[in-house]
């Protein structure tokens, strides 16, 4: 899901590409010389948990709706991107990202660091993906590096040390994980783990909490940025109690909401892509003086899904270089669950 | 009423044009230096803190080791353990006189004085070699070829290059930081620094740049110099608002007959005042502008040549210029019209209006003068023996002008009581007798011409020293033909190898940088030959000192290092904490504000065995053919090798730069003084009817009666420009024995120059000459019906 992270990795190199491309219409025709994804790809891991340097862009992109031991919902994101600055790959550039939303506070955590100096980065085997103190590193004795992971962020106020497990499969989005984008051919490789049962403890300002709740990682690499038209998007994550998995976004131009795209996944990790998203705002908020819908009505009736999802926290706001919302939400109607949710654009 | 008495006070500015244009010109002379001094040095402190805390170095804690240099590794080492720093890349780029400033954009503090990224494509250029180099307007010429491409921001210091830190080393030919700085909030929970490395230390931050320390002297220099403007430029409006309240003492007494309130009168006198000061602080500002703007190039070049300080040549207009130059000139109002007002607010209504000379002092007054002015030189020699620092080297040198200046009318009065004791003849003994009654009425007048001789005498001869002992140790220190430059180890060997036949002698110059006495240092590494033993400046030194440091069991070290924490021959220098070596001599080191050492080749190389020569030192019998075998056959760029004729002259030319503002502000304070002498003289002349009439009644013409008037006041210059050359030379002194050492940390040898005492003297006498000019005119032409109003009136 490219649109997803763009927003924040990507101020780095969308916004020069956006300019170069109003001078010269040309945007998205070519990558300018880096690689692009061809379908039907085969994986080979652990190389590809790995960096692609030829390829422009590319995150390990976590969140996790957790429950505390002091029965509050809390939420955790841990972001690391990968930019490359030029073809040859020889010019990277990392950022982090990283939140903790409690129902009445927000953390946020932003790092960057240039490549090839170890300030930041990601090995395959042993497989870490790392920056300044910041780290995501398999724990897994057995199978594959990312059935168990440990993750370590440090925030403005906040610190969080989770562990997580899969419990299922890594599931493959589009064509065996080559996933168009849009009706001019971009795509992007994407793969994901929705699957991970974790715990851990969040360090807050009023002390030490101990959680527990899923979590979802998410792998991409691509090189084609986004159109120049796109406002923004609406991204959810939402795992439900079923055992089922909701991936779907919407992207908003001067019209409104002008595509969806929805990834139904089954309990024992079988994807049905679908066309028939619909996503309406509810309600919106006040949130660092913007008005950004919070509660949303998810309709998927290819799926026979008609949901309410509702903000933990109002202001999950991430005032990061490019700020943008992201925090977990609940979800109700003909199913139950919770999830998280990605607003960018407001 | 207050209405007529406004016009009434008024009309006597109507009818006396001169007097007011006095009022102005003094007030807009004492604000306009000022504020001028003022705006050059707002400019050149903005510069500075832009140029030190681009990244926040000042306000900012930095990493340092103490085992040896940064590097990145240390940084990456630091942000993996949860620390919140960013690696500053900073050096000369060599033989360009310019500074590269590489930061890192990912990890600078927020707020840091960089350029902005933000835009489409900033980053990415700024990134991907061959990157960007952001420089001044004004550097843009000064850029060498094959550097990244440049772009233009006001905000940067001129002089410098910032860019990104891969590229700043790769310009620099650098894998050192220059250092980490800490950001200010730090997260909880990280490794504390000793877990990580031992040699890890974290510093505080700078006390505001090397820079701004370094050239606080130069500023508090040009400050003291404004001062004394101002209160020249007082003199000057207290001796004309002063005439005008004693011209108006009759209209004072009618209006005050007439009915109008004592209060309302003060307060019409006040609000004069005030638009007076407003008028005159107005055009005090725009002359403080001008001065500012005509010197500041000047300023400029100095502080690059003297401290390698970039202050932007251009000035810049700043809306608390205009607020301080309106309250010194207000303040100088005042000052100039306050004792006027309080001696009218106690008059009573019906006082006779007698206009008596208003600074006629009483013999009380010259004697508390004289007092203060004894206790004030007392204060300047304690001072000057027992004092400590910069600022009591300051005060010193005020507590010493203002001492002696409140001693001039004493002292004037004791020379011309003594004189006059030669003259015998009636009119000779009239005129010593009232050469001494008028010394009151002009001793303020007489104070600012000896504060403004004085400082000349003490400024020119520090110069004049400065320069005497400059030229000299510039011969000793440059005292081979060449100095070449190689570009790498093996370009070195390949250039002994090629000059070997053509050469008296070769020297590699071999330094590193090193922390001496927990300040960064340079060390230095010679081979033992003739040109050190023969030449080199040494202020003190054992008697084997040169076989000593050649055998490696003594360190050379400059006299900044000597001064500063008192190490002079036999003391032991801490080099590294595994590195004492006795101290054997100590050599002057003019114009490095940096403390450095002296260390036998040999011992250097076993110390830093990684570090090769690439620049040497060569005597030749042709240096100038050799220099273009050089660059023709062996294909060195021509910068890279400098011949010791254009270094001194460069060396030269930078210290004639650097004395050029000192002499100017020194013109135009004595230019102040004319000023001042010349309305006391204007304002005293038109007072002197009633002594002046017995004598010419007496039969002395008017003509006679203005030659005398001229002469005295000649003489009476004359005895205050001898008066200021021992003051001045006291300046001096203080300047090069306290300020020097404490600014620079080197003492000069005093040098006296006579001829330029005789040359002042000759200006004093011109300027009296000038000032007396207008008033003995007057004097000569009054009509005799005028003096004869004298006896008429019979007050």
């Amino acid at each position: 899901m490219p649109v997803r992270a763009i927003c924040a990795a990507l101020w780095l190199i969308c916004m020069p590409m956006i300019a170069s491309a109003q001078g010269f219409a040309g945007l998205g025709q070519d990558a300018e010389g880096y690689a692009l994804p061809t379908p039907a790809p085969s994986f080979t891991f652990p190389q590809d948990h790995g960096p692609h340097p030829e390829f422009r862009i590319e995150w390990w992109y976590l969140t996790a709706v957790l429950e505390g031991a002091d029965g509050e919902t809390y939420g955790v994101q841990w972001t690391l991107f990968r930019s490359a600055l030029r073809p040859e790959g020889d010019v990277q550039v990392w950022m982090g990202h990283a939140g903790i939303t409690t129902p009445k506070a927000h953390f946020t955590g932003e790092r960057l660091a240039r490549g090839g100096i170890g300030q930041a980065g990601v090995t395959p085997a042993p497989f870490v993906a790392w920056i300044d103190d910041w780290t995501m590193q398999s724990r897994a004795a057995t199978g594959d590096a990312l059935d168990a992971l440990h993750l370590t962020a440090t925030l403005e106020g906040a610190t969080y040390a989770l562990d997580l497990t899969a419990t299922g499969p890594f599931v493959f989005h589009g064509d065996n994980g080559f996933s168009v984008k849009s009706n001019s051919g971009q795509a992007s490789y994407y793969y994901s783990q929705p699957f991970y049962e974790v715990s851990g403890v969040l360090n807050l300002p009023d002390g030490e909490v101990a959680v527990t709740g899923q979590g979802w990682l998410d792998r991409e690499w691509s090189s084609q940025p986004l159109d120049a038209g796109q406002l923004g998007w609406d991204w959810f994550s939402l795992h439900f109690e079923g055992g089922e998995r909701l991936m779907g976004f919407g992207l908003r131009d001067e019209a409104g909401i002008s595509f969806t795209y929805a990834s139904w996944i089954t309990p024992d990790g079988a994807v049905v892509p679908s066309n028939d998203l619909r996503l309406t705002p509810i309600r919106t908020a006040k949130v660092a003086g913007r008005d950004v819908p919070v509660d949303w009505r998810v309709e998927l009736p290819s799926q026979g899904l008609d949901i309410t999802t509702r903000a933990i926290n109002d202001d999950s706001w991430q005032a990061t270089l490019f700020p943008y919302w992201e925090g977990p939400v609940t979800a109700a109607g003909t199913h139950q669950g919770r999830g998280y949710l990605e607003m960018t654009g407001y | 009423m207050i209405r007529a008495g406004a016009q009434a006070l008024w009309s006597h500015w109507a009818r006396h044009r001169l007097q007011l244009l006095v009022v102005i010109i003094g007030l807009a002379l004492a604000t306009g230096l000022w504020t001028g001094v003022q705006a050059i040095n707002a400019e050149a402190r903005v510069s500075y803190d832009r140029a030190a805390s681009a990244l926040g170095q000042t306000n900012l804690q930095q990493i340092t080791r103490a085992d040896g240099p940064l590097r990145l590794a240390d940084f990456v080492a630091l942000r993996r353990a949860g620390w919140l720093v960013s690696p500053i890349a900073q050096g000369g780029l060599r033989g360009t006189g310019l500074e590269v400033l590489g930061f890192d954009p990912f990890t600078a503090p927020q707020g840091a004085a960089v350029p902005d990224l933000r835009g489409a494509g900033d980053l990415s250029a700024f990134l991907v070699p061959p990157g960007v180099v952001f420089v001044h307007p004004e550097t843009v010429g000064r850029l060498p070829d094959g550097l990244p491409p440049a772009r233009v921001l006001d905000t940067i210091a001129p002089g410098r290059l910032v860019t990104d830190l891969s590229i700043a080393m790769q310009l620099l030919r650098s894998d050192t930081l220059s250092s980490i700085i800490v950001l200010e909030n730090q997260p909880q929970g990280r490794t504390p620094l000793s877990d990580l490395d031992a040699s890890y230390m974290l510093s505080a931050p700078s006390e505001g740049s090397d820079i701004a320390r370094l050239t606080d002297s130069f500023h508090l220099n040009l400050t003291a110099f404004g001062l004394l403007s101002f209160a020249v430029g007082l003199f000057i409006v207290h001796a004309a608002i002063g005439l005008a309240f004693e011209q108006r003492r009759v209209l004072f007494r009618t209006l005050r007959a007439l009915g109008l309130p004592q209060r309302a009168l003060v307060g019409l006198l006040a609000a004069e005042a005030f638009v007076l000061a407003t008028v005159g602080g107005s055009l005090g500002i725009v002359l403080g502008y001008v001065v500012a703007a005509a010197l500041l190039p000047g300023v400029a070049a100095t502080l690059s040549g003297l401290y390698g300080a970039s202050v932007s040549g251009s000035l810049s207009l700043s809306p608390i210029w205009w607020l301080t130059g309106f309250v010194m000139a207000y303040i100088g109002a005042a000052a100039a019209a306050g004792s006027s007002l309080w001696q009218l607010s106690r008059l009573p209504i019906l006082a006779p209006a007698m206009p008596r000379a208003w600074a006629r002092a009483n013999a009380r007054t010259a004697r508390i003068q004289a007092f203060g002015g004894l206790g004030l030189l007392t204060a300047a020699l304690i001072l000057g023996v027992a004092g400590d620092g910069l600022v009591a080297g300051f005060a010193c040198l005020a507590a010493l002008l203002l001492g002696a200046a409140l001693l001039v009318p004493t002292a004037l009065t004791l020379i011309i009581r003594g004189l006059s004791r030669f003259g015998t003849g009636v009119v000779t003994r009239w005129v010593w007798a009232d050469t001494r009654q008028q010394i009151p009425a002009l001793s303020l007048a007489l104070m600012a011409l000896l504060l403004a001789l004085s400082a000349n005498v003490g400024v020119s001869t520090m110069v004049g020293s400065f320069r005497g002992t400059f030229i000299g140790w510039l011969d000793q220190r440059l005292a081979s033909d060449l100095y070449v430059t190689t570009r790498t180890p093996a370009e070195a060997a390949a250039f002994q190898d090629f000059v070997a036949d053509d050469v008296h002698a070769i020297l590699p110059i071999i330094s590193a940088d090193i922390t001496l006495g927990g300040t960064p240092g340079e060390v230095f590494g010679i081979k033992d030959h003739a040109t050190y033993r023969d030449h080199w400046p040494l202020l003190e030194g054992a008697p084997d000192v040169w076989d000593r440091v050649a055998a490696g069991t003594g360190v050379l070290v400059n006299e900044q290092l000597a001064r500063r924490d008192d190490l002079w021959t036999g003391a032991t220098l801490t080099l590294a904490p595994d590195w004492r070596m006795q101290i054997v001599g100590v050599y002057s080191d003019y114009g490095n504000p940096a403390g450095q050492a002296i260390i036998g080749y040999d011992t250097f190389s076993a110390r830093f065995p990684d570090i090769s020569p690439l620049r040497f030192a060569i005597s030749a019998d042709a240096p100038a053919a050799l220099r273009d075998r050089i660059v023709m056959d062996f294909g060195l760029p021509p910068d890279n090798t400098i011949n010791q004729e254009e270094v001194k002259a460069f060396s030269l030319e930078v210290f004639e730069q650097t004395f050029l503002v000192t002499r100017a502000l020194n013109v135009l304070t004595l230019g102040v003084a004319g000023f001042a002498l010349w309305a006391s003289l204007t304002t005293v002349a038109t007072m002197r009817l009633p002594q002046l009439a017995p004598v010419w009644a007496l039969g002395l013409t008017r003509r006679h009666l203005a030659t005398l008037e001229m002469g005295r006041a000649l003489v009476l210059a004359l005895l205050t420009a001898v008066l200021a050359v021992p003051v001045g030379l006291g300046l001096a002194w203080v300047l090069l024995a306290i300020v020097n050492v404490e600014a620079f940390g080197w003492r000069l040898p005093m040098q006296v120059f006579p001829w330029d005492w005789a040359q002042l003297l000759l200006w004093a006498l011109v300027g009296a000459a000038l000032a007396a000019a207008l008033p003995m005119r007057s004097i000569a032409k009054l009509p005799p019906s005028e003096l004869l109003k004298v006896f008429a009136h019979a007050r």
